[in-house]
């Protein structure tokens, strides 16, 4: 196999490197820990983290990507597949291969739809095919299915509960250690929540997600947990996969979007005159365009680019991939503009303060004061803005991708999964599934991005309350 | 107040000729027509002819900025730039891929559009506003609590799933309305109900919430505090006091938004079959006529300046203490 690196997988790990940076950087400095500790202490902040670090290793699992070598033929050096595969793909390969015919319910040992058969004396009739992968390995399937479902959910709840209690004793091996108490007293500490870091809502958001992804893993090796789609994928697989796309519509966009947005911002605010002006002038005539018509505008162009240059991609996947990253980038160009507008009002702001007149008055240099003066300063508005837009660039790429104008549709989103899926409840009998899976991922996501994103607000600045910003998932 | 006007609507000019270039810049030199004819006509076994007779039809065979072939002011008027950009100040859309004027398809899907974006505005508004006067009435308890709570999970689903979801239970579960379509007239309210609902309902989460935080803040306030001391119930402040000095930034929000409902709603007029601009758009992206998105993403930033205007206008009616300078 040979290693493939995306430019959105390299966009993705230069983001977890800056992120391991600045986390580092912060953990030296008492006063930026200080309101760090305060997300710490919410309890709804650190179940929604525990959470979105669940997604987050999923969509790393996901970032990974190669190319399986093909099998040599007699002679000639083998090739590569034009396939690219992520780690995840290798995790959930049985997922991924075990593909049906058509519609099946969740759990489902046979298809959704009737089908034609030829009976062994000659005959035919009409009956409900077995699957081929979910269920397989039942002989009969009305005798042993309920046996079965309930025997693999236990044996998965089982497992989930030791993992639990696995990281519930790690925790408080840890606490006792840093408290320097006995882990009974760290133990009752954590249980009643006396801690000042939220541990309890963190391990009980842990428990649920161990409870619900054992008992699924678990019958995943067997049945199509959440069924299977109109071309017989399996739509736990799919709602995975999606997780990744969603991440990185929500990050990379804010990483694409900031420094335009930051160096802009200050940069008007404190130099002011015809510069202040003239980015006045660029952020209004971008801001007067309807986003979502901007974003129909550059997607249209860009894949009119892309459909008159094949030979730019050697795979369909990197074609694809350089589809979500012009996405992520326009994204960016029609967002920067409210972080923009509110970074030059508070720079605006703090240009007046004593500190920076004296560090004019040492003979210090514009570059420097913005740099060393005033970015620090602004820093948390930054960071604000940065996770409250998260949670609107995933709904925006749902809408984006059901008009036409978001990913590439061979790329697995929440998006694509519910356009494909809208008329399915039109259907009868309805096909419930892939919407539910699609709705609950992408809700839970998206939940546990505000909840995250109010603890990082209500730590960092309580009076930025009143900020509100446009995005395209707003307006349609 | 006049001169303010005429000053705002000159300071509009420079920034619709930047959207101007900006568009122009995307559909003709980012990609040139050549591009697009090739796009619409099928990229393999496509004739020069075919590409050259696409074009010709479309008036895409002019040069971009400057003609050389042409005399006198038609050097300048003979072009691309002029024809299909210039011309979108005088309101000339010039005509869609399927032949019709855009113009006049823009007249006609105005009424269906607003027929839904009003209502939903108007009942939106009312709404929330009312929601939120009863989260700051109860706050700190648990009703106050909870309706955040409620707020932020209404935030958290897609909008897809609140039309979908509406559509499936009251069309097709209950039966009580038709799943799409359109009528003139009275007929029209069957077919807008749900549409409309979905709508308000869509947006009760953020916008509660912002104006709950608007509320409190302005409770925080010590006009507030000296009302309750004259011994005013505290109904009367709220709905005599803080709701109306809550309209101010209220209105920073919601102004800019009333001319934008002519653009109606992309997803909502799509997926309800309503023919009004929203589903113009859509169907425009859909068969990637330039022509027609051109023209919508014009309109949109003249609207989005009226509205910027208005809001400016907005403020000094309610608020005595801005004045127009």
């Amino acid at each position: 196999m040979t290693p493939v690196l995306l430019w959105t997988d390299a966009l993705v790990f230069l983001l977890v490197a800056c992120g391991i940076a600045s986390g580092i950087y912060i953990s030296r400095r008492e006063y930026l820990l200080a309101s760090w500790h305060r997300v710490g202490e919410s309890r709804a902040g650190m179940a929604s983290l525990t959470l979105l670090v669940a997604f987050v290793v999923v969509g790393l699992l996901d970032s990974l990507h190669y190319r399986p070598r093909l099998e040599a033929a007699s002679g000639q050096p083998g090739g590569y597949s034009g396939e690219v595969r992520s780690l995840l793909d290798v995790l959930l390969q049985p997922l991924r291969d075990g593909t049906e015919k058509t519609y099946s319910a969740p759990l489902a040992a046979h298809l959704y739809a009737r089908e034609t058969v030829e009976l062994p004396d000659g005959s035919q009739a009409r009956v409900f095919p077995r699957l081929k992968h979910g269920g397989a390995h039942l002989a009969d399937v009305e005798a042993e299915w309920g046996r079965d479902v309930t025997l693999r959910t236990l044996r998965g709840a089982a497992l989930a509960v030791l993992a639990g209690l696995t990281f519930v004793a790690l925790a408080v091996l840890f606490a006792a250690r840093r408290w320097g108490t006995g882990w009974q007293a760290a133990w009752r500490r954590i249980r009643r929540g006396e801690t000042r870091f939220a541990w309890h809502a963190a391990l009980a958001a842990l428990g649920m997600l161990l409870l619900l992804a054992g008992p699924a893993l678990s019958l995943a090796g067997g049945y199509h947990v959440l069924g299977t789609d109109k071309v017989g994928q399996d739509v736990l697989y799919l709602t995975l996969k999606s997780i990744r796309t969603g991440l990185v519509i929500g990050t990379l966009t804010t990483l694409v979007m900031l420094p335009f947005a930051v160096a802009l911002g200050l940069v008007a605010g404190y130099v002011g005159g015809w510069v202040d002006d003239l980015i006045q002038y660029l952020y209004t005539t971008l801001n007067s365009i309807p986003g979502v018509l901007l974003i129909a505008a550059a997607v249209l162009m860009v894949q009119v680019a892309i459909d008159m240059h094949p030979d730019w991609f050697a795979t369909a996947a990197q074609r694809a991939d350089a589809r979500l990253l012009a996405l992520c980038l326009i994204l960016g160009v029609t967002s920067w503009t409210g972080l923009c507008r509110l970074l030059r009002a508070e720079t605006l702001k703090l240009r007046e303060l004593e500190y920076v007149q004296a560090a004019q008055a040492f003979g210090a240099s514009a570059a420097r004061i913005l740099g060393r003066h005033i970015l620090p300063n602004v820093m948390h508005i930054v960071l604000i803005s940065v996770v409250m837009d998260f949670s609107g660039l995933v709904l925006a790429e749902a809408v984006l991708s059901y008009i036409g104008i978001g990913v590439d549709p061979s790329t697995i989103s929440f998006g694509t999964m519910i356009n494909t899926a809208r008329l399915e409840l039109a259907r009868e009998p309805v096909v419930w599934w892939s919407l539910l899976a699609a709705f609950v991922f992408m809700f839970v996501l998206v939940l546990a991005a505000n909840l995250f994103a109010d603890a990082v607000r209500d730590a960092f600045d309580p009076r930025l309350a009143g900020s509100r910003r446009s995005l395209p998932g707003k307006m349609a | 107040m006049l001169a303010y006007v005429v000053r705002r609507l000159l300071y509009a000019i420079p920034i619709l000729i930047g959207v101007n270039l900006l568009t122009f810049l995307l559909f003709f030199v980012v990609n040139t027509p050549d591009d697009m004819a090739r796009m619409q006509l099928g990229i393999k076994r496509v004739t020069p002819e075919a590409i050259a007779n696409w074009k010709a039809e479309r008036g895409y065979d002019k040069p971009l900025l400057y003609n050389r072939n042409a005399e006198g002011a038609a050097r300048v008027t003979n072009t691309i730039f002029f024809e299909k950009s210039v011309k979108l100040f005088a309101f000339e859309f010039g005509r869609a891929d399927d032949g019709r004027d855009i113009g006049n398809e823009i007249r006609t899907r105005m009424g269906p559009s607003l027929a839904i974006a009003v209502p939903t505005f108007v009942l939106g508004l009312l709404v929330t506003v009312s929601f939120a006067l009863l989260l700051a009435f109860f706050r700190a308890t648990y009703l106050d609590f909870w309706g955040v709570v409620l707020c932020v999970a209404m935030m958290s689903i897609s909008s897809l799933f609140y039309i979908i979801g509406g559509q499936y239970l009251v069309s097709k579960v209950w039966h009580l309305v038709p799943i799409s379509g359109y009528a003139g007239g009275l007929d029209a309210m069957r077919f807008l109900l749900l549409p409309v609902l979905i709508g308000v309902a869509a947006g009760i989460g953020s916008s509660t919430r912002w104006y709950r935080t608007i509320f409190l803040e302005e409770i925080g306030k010590d006009y507030v505090r000296t009302a309750r001391a004259k011994g005013l119930s505290e109904l009367a402040v709220l709905f005599r006091h803080v709701l109306k000095n809550a309209l101010i930034p209220i209105l920073t929000g919601v102004v800019v938004v009333i001319p934008l409902l002519f653009m109606g709603s992309l997803l909502t007029e799509s997926f309800f079959g309503i023919p009004g601009l929203g589903s113009y758009t859509i169907d425009a992206i859909n068969a990637q006529d330039f022509a027609v998105v051109r023209a919508m993403v014009f309109i949109g930033s003249v609207l989005y300046i009226a509205g910027l205007l208005l809001t400016d206008l907005s403020y000094t009616l309610v608020d005595p203490r801005v004045r127009l300078q």
